[in-house]
């Protein structure tokens, strides 16, 4: 296989709602800002892969609205209706597949749509939609599960939402810039039992893009090529009463194959940091259980011990975590672009020390259905 | 596997509510909805590298992939390019009922700008209408506007 590098990234700052800006002016702005840090012109990308959901935009064929805006005006544009972490693995494909360059785009407005009509959209429509599920309350159904299944309690979730809003305050790109407490957490609106309001991500506007080069186009890049040394996806059951939802099994097969292409053994030891899809709180202990970085159950033992901290062993989610910022699609591309931005130093206030390798996640369909995984270095092995 | 005759026991169910939206008209059709509010006419876009006007205005032209800041004041006339008149059925995005066939829907080259603007024709007669046509958008009266598509009521034919 050729060796990849990701060599542009950019993103807006996540917020509430931005007015002043269509789909198609967020998706211009972060295009033209990851070729400006690429230190990369039009003509030197070669296909353009843009990430769009017709429900949040409200649009038939959605991807096809932001092609101008995404410079792909006579180039090859395709696109993907998912997590951005699976448009960068489409595009990461793509550059393996002949194409030089490949730029990869995603978008979304939460603000302008109802977001639990949309995640009500999700579910199978006989049986389960018109019951109401959507996605704080299937989410709820499974942090329950995993609670009843290991012992844990609504305070293991609560420190997870206190580490990473604490994260987020050194993050200039997070939405929300929050001093929040273990009693603040537990005290917040009671949205769907166990689930508080500060146990959810916030909805948010905003967009992503990334330029994934083959190695014999990385010269042309101006910044220090972050390596893509893994990758790997795989999917569950669609149907949320078919799966084990305690146990995320497509991520640990996930995570097995893309420590086996970056010739991983033992990921505690060789990866510096994580940047995972922590849509609720719950899910950061369950996903660290399933990328195997300990036994299950025992993701909210790490965060005790203080591993999972800025200062510990393997921070995660550096960034604030999707906790703190959440664009929809766009999320999954944003723990890629933080990933990038901590591979080569640039990561501000919240720079992980000596961070070498560092592993980017993101989920699609209600409760990760399907998982993707990311191993990035800034050494090419 | 299914007989003609237990063909009416199969079930469908039925969802006929409406996904709301919200969407951001954003800064630059904000200042085309406003300009049509206070003067009662259109505003177009410039491209700095190919000089296309647009209208309405937008942010970035496609082809030279560059942003565009001037605004060029249009009137409220142009020139017909396309038309149909159109006869089936629609249920209207508007109100959620049927819209009143026939209509015309038109693709309208307003004068001074290089791309197309489509909108509704005020003549559904086939044999009175042609291509090359001058036409003349007809406002909604000041008061009753909303920064809406519908601020323009239809296009008249002058000519
Ligand atoms: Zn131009």
């Amino acid at each position: 296989m050729d060796n990849i590098a990701i060599v542009g990234v950019a993103q807006t700052k996540y917020a509430e709602r931005k007015k002043d800006k269509t789909c198609a002016d967020l998706v211009f702005d972060v295009t033209r800002a990851a070729m400006e840090d690429a230190g990369l012109a039009l003509e030197d990308v070669d296909n353009v892969v843009t990430v769009s959901n017709d429900f949040i935009d409200g649009r038939t064929i959605s991807s096809m609205a932001v092609g101008d805006a995404a410079g792909a005006h006579d180039k090859n544009i395709s696109t993907v209706e998912g997590d951005g972490a699976f448009g960068a693995l489409y595009g990461a494909m793509r550059t393996l597949g002949g194409f030089g360059t490949t730029l990869v785009v995603a978008h979304a407005k939460g603000s302008e749509g109802d977001v639990k009509f949309i995640t009500n959209g999700m579910f199978e429509p006989i049986y389960q939609r018109l019951l109401g599920l959507e996605s704080i309350s299937s989410s709820a159904l499974q942090a329950r599960m995993y609670m009843d299944r290991y012992g844990l309690t609504e305070e293991d979730f609560a420190r997870v939402s206190v580490k990473n809003h604490a994260n987020g305050k050194n993050n200039p790109y997070a939405h929300l810039q929050l001093d929040v407490t273990v009693d603040d957490v537990m005290n917040s609106e009671k949205l769907a039992d166990p689930l508080k309001k500060l146990d959810c991500s916030p909805v948010s506007d905003g967009a992503a893009a990334i330029i994934i080069a083959n190695e014999s186009h990385i010269s042309k890049a101006k910044t220090k090529p972050v390596w893509v040394r893994g990758m790997a996806h795989c999917s569950d059951a669609y149907l949320l009463g078919d799966r084990d939802l305690a146990v995320p099994q497509s991520l640990a097969a996930a995570s097995k194959k893309a420590y086996t292409m970056a010739g991983i053994n033992d990921p505690m030891k060789s990866i510096d940091l994580v940047e995972l899809y922590d849509a609720f709180s719950y899910m950061e202990p369950m996903w660290l259980e399933g990328m195997g970085f300990c036994e299950a159950g025992k993701g909210a033992t790490l965060l005790d011990q203080g591993v999972t901290a800025m200062s510990g062993a393997l921070p995660v989610n550096p960034s604030g975590g999707v906790l703190s910022s959440h664009a929809m699609l766009v999320a999954g591309l944003a723990r890629i672009i933080e990933s990038v931005l901590q591979l080569r130093g640039e990561a501000g206030q919240r720079q992980v020390e000596n961070a070498k390798t560092a592993l980017a996640h993101g989920i699609n369909g209600a409760c990760g259905q399907a998982h993707c995984v990311w191993i990035l270095g800034n050494q090419k092995k | 596997m299914t007989t003609e005759r237990d063909y009416d026991k199969l079930l469908t169910v039925a969802l006929d509510k409406a996904m709301p939206y919200d969407w951001s008209i954003g800064l630059h059709g904000s200042m085309f909805f406003q300009e049509i509010r206070e003067n009662q006419r259109f505003v177009g876009i410039r491209c700095p590298q190919c000089k296309k006007v647009y209208v309405p205005p937008r942010r970035v032209c496609g082809p030279c992939y560059t942003e565009m800041d001037e605004l060029v004041p249009l009137s409220d006339t142009g020139t017909l390019r396309a038309f149909s008149v159109v006869n089936y059925p629609f249920i209207d995005p508007n109100t959620g009922g049927q819209r009143p066939v026939p209509y015309t829907y038109g693709y309208i080259q307003m004068d001074g700008a290089d791309n197309i603007f489509s909108h509704i024709i005020n003549e559904t007669d086939v044999s009175k209408i042609e291509v090359g046509m001058r036409l003349k958008a007809v406002f909604k009266p000041k008061e009753k506007m909303q920064g809406h598509i519908t601020d323009i009521i239809h296009f008249d034919i002058i000519s």
